[in-house]
């Protein structure tokens, strides 16, 4: 049995915490533009498309994550897709932002007065240029802070990818734990790692929020 | 109508409602206030009797809220004293600063009734809570107060589908449902479309008819004129003039409330 | 490859299933009760309480907003033993999803208090209600209707989290799902099925909620 320090402990869990920052980047990337794809999309698609895009959203905020990344897991196994945990983690925390963002950015964009869509297309913009140029922005103003907000949420969520054996600094956590036999002090090391990580964003959120008021 | 005023010893059988002699109910002592250095009320001294109106007038600033909202413990002042029923403030005291309350009604500019609670339910809150009044007892009580101020049908309506005069005559009824010795009132008309005014009006009128002691900070110089025994003016934090209101509005003596007398005119 | 779906040896599992529902249901109902009074008292003394109290439900409330569940429920079940305190799965499970929706109902119910007109207070305080008084019966009602959808999503949230509570063979929904895959070797609709029955008691959790919170929770 190797002898840990608390360097030694700290040292591979910041090795591993690379991995929760990687996969949190790509979901929140990968999320944003799956999201807004999606927005386009109930915004300028008929009832139906919207229909069809909130109960995207319904099924990902009415389930656990954990759920979700069991089923991406074993269903792309089961479609014969050659899968790792990591591709698994990424597709489905990929999707679960996207119905969440969507979802965000669907309160921002109802929120700009429908005046402003009736002036526009009454200077014969397109549905493009509306969005583009009169709605976007404006709506854009209104989503940061609870965008940033959200992207602690998926910093969390990736603690979940775990679960499906993707070694990020949970699951690291709990091996050291195992081997250390001191998971008091090794799941405090966790903890604040995520913290250090989620609380700066939660308060440069607060920061924007606050500032838009 | 029938009074049901509690008060015993308020009953009016002397030459007149509002000449009787009472002994001093509230008294004010070098009372002084600040909001860090800036004074709004720089020594007042005041006395009002049992059973007496008065009406308090000034300009906005002049302090005439804040002294209302001291008498009863919302706002903090620094020096001075002050006694409400035999009882003094203490503000380091929950207990007494309670009894004290208990025998003063406030009735305030924004009606402030609770939204969550049915009307009934409003002015049962208070004896309910603090007079641990008997249910069936409290609720015909309730009921009273309510037909007094006209709005007995009103007792399982909601705050919010209530005209604001009616909300006002209310909050009147949850004030007296306490039995309160003296009742301040800040301002009550001020929120008031002008129409829903005299119905709010004819009811503090009502209560001063009963011998209720009214301390009331107003706008409505005719009311004040017309119903109050005393009229006080103030002005900088000061009571400037003091007098029956035919020598306050017929006589001003200092040029200040002829001012304000004269600007009420444009 | 053809793909071929076997939902019946899923559905003739019913009754494990029908347990785990029951188990998910019965852990948020306690830990919806303990949680809704622990922000309560929480959202209380982040307004009203003195200084130091302040400061550490304000570093209690950070501290669980910006970690994971799973973490903090590692953190009880495997860590709290090494200071001798062993729980067993469920008693780890509810007090981890109690003080995980504590935080977030302080935060939510805050607003709430905050919200409450300076004037409701000043009335209430000139009818002679003590300090206790004015929040339960002035306070605390309208705050609760206020933010009752808010605390409704939240309590919805901490549901499905629960499901991570498999993880320390708490016998919940997941739980439940992964025992039926590992018998019948079909993960993909186990995982199906559980999946549709969390979602059918989110949905219907969060009706029954927004249904009883007028009747039950703070009046009309």
């Amino acid at each position: 049995m190797p002898d840990f320090t608390l360097w030694d402990i700290f040292r591979n869990l910041l090795m591993a915490a690379r991995w929760t920052v990687a996969l949190s980047l790509v979901a929140f990337i990968g999320g944003s533009v799956v999201g807004l794809a999606l927005l386009v999309l109930r915004l300028s698609g008929g009832p139906l498309v919207g229909r069809l895009v909130g109960a995207y959203v319904q099924l990902f905020q009415g389930t656990p994550l954990l759920m979700q990344l069991f089923l991406l897991y074993f269903g792309m196994a089961m479609l014969g897709v050659n899968t790792s945990a990591w591709i698994a983690a990424c597709v489905a925390l990929t999707l679960y932002a996207s119905a969440y963002l969507t979802e965000i950015w669907r309160g921002c964009v109802a929120a700009i007065p429908r005046g402003q869509w009736e002036a526009s297309a009454s200077l014969a913009l397109s549905f493009g240029q509306q969005f583009r140029h009169i709605i976007l922005p404006q709506a854009l103003r209104l989503a940061v802070a609870p965008t940033v907000g959200f992207l602690v949420q998926v910093v969390k969520g990736t603690a979940l990818a775990s679960v499906i054996g993707f070694v990020e600094l949970t699951k690291a956590g709990g091996m050291i734990a195992n081997v250390t036999y001191e998971p008091m002090l090794v799941y405090s090391c966790v903890a604040l790692m995520y913290f250090a990580l989620c609380f700066p964003i939660s308060l440069y959120a607060r920061v924007l929020e606050r500032k838009l008021q | 109508m029938n009074s049901v005023l509690s008060n015993p010893q308020q009953t009016s059988d002397s030459d007149g409602p509002h000449t009787q002699a009472g002994a001093p109910i509230l008294r004010i002592t070098a009372l002084r206030k600040s909001y860090g250095t800036h004074e709004v009320l720089r020594g007042i001294d005041l006395t009002v009797l049992r059973g007496e109106v008065v009406a308090i007038i000034g300009k906005s600033g002049s302090g005439k809220s804040t002294l209302l909202r001291c008498i009863n413990g919302l706002e903090v002042f620094q020096e001075g004293s002050l006694i409400v029923d035999g009882k003094h403030l203490l503000y380091d005291n929950a207990k007494a600063m309670r009894d004290l309350r208990q025998g003063v009604g406030m009735i305030f500019q924004g009606f402030n009734l609770f939204p969550h609670l049915s009307v009934g339910r409003n002015v049962m809150l208070a004896p309910q809570l603090v007079k641990k009044r008997q249910a069936g007892l409290n609720e015909e009580r309730a009921r009273q107060l309510l037909a007094r101020v006209g709005l007995a049908e009103k007792f399982d309506a909601m705050p919010d589908k209530l005209s604001g005069g009616q909300q006002q005559r209310v909050a009147i009824a949850r004030a007296l449902a306490m039995d309160p010795a003296i009742m301040l009132c800040d301002e009550i008309t001020s929120a008031l479309d002008p129409e829903l005014v005299g119905e709010v009006l004819r009811v503090v009128e009502s209560l001063a008819d009963e011998g209720m002691t009214l301390l009331m900070v107003t706008h409505e110089m005719s009311f004040a004129r017309k119903v109050a025994d005393r009229v006080i003016f103030m002005h900088q934090g000061l009571v400037h003039e003091i007098g029956p209101p035919a020598e306050i509005f017929g006589h001003p003596q200092t040029p200040e409330l002829r001012q304000f007398l004269s600007s009420l005119r444009d | 490859m053809p793909l071929q779906l076997d939902f019946w040896s899923i559905v003739v599992q019913w009754p494990l299933l029908l347990r785990g529902a029951v188990w998910t249901v019965g852990l948020t109902t306690i830990a919806t009760l303990l949680g809704g009074t622990l922000g309560i008292l929480c959202a209380w003394s982040r307004v009203h309480g003195p200084r130091p109290l302040r400061w550490l439900v304000g570093a209690y409330v950070e501290l669980i907003r910006n970690t994971p569940f799973i973490v903090q429920l590692f953190f009880i079940f495997f860590g709290l033993p090494e200071l001798g305190i062993r729980l067993s799965p469920a008693v780890a499970s509810i007090l981890a999803m109690t003080i995980n929706l504590g935080a977030y109902a302080t935060e939510i119910l805050r607003a709430g208090i905050e919200a409450t007109p300076r004037g409701q207070i000043e009335a209430a305080e000139s009818l002679a209600l003590s300090k206790a008084q004015v929040f339960t019966h002035v306070v605390l009602p309208p705050a609760l209707k206020k933010v009752w959808p808010a605390l409704v999503s939240q309590i919805v949230i901490v549901m499905l989290g629960s499901a991570v509570c498999g993880q320390i063979s708490t016998e919940e929904l997941s739980y439940a799902t992964n025992l039926i895959q590992s018998r019948n070797f079909r993960a993909f609709e186990s995982y199906i099925v559980g999946t549709l029955l969390y979602l059918g008691l989110a949905i219907l959790v969060r009706s029954l909620l927004a249904w009883a919170g007028p009747r039950f929770v703070f009046g009309r």
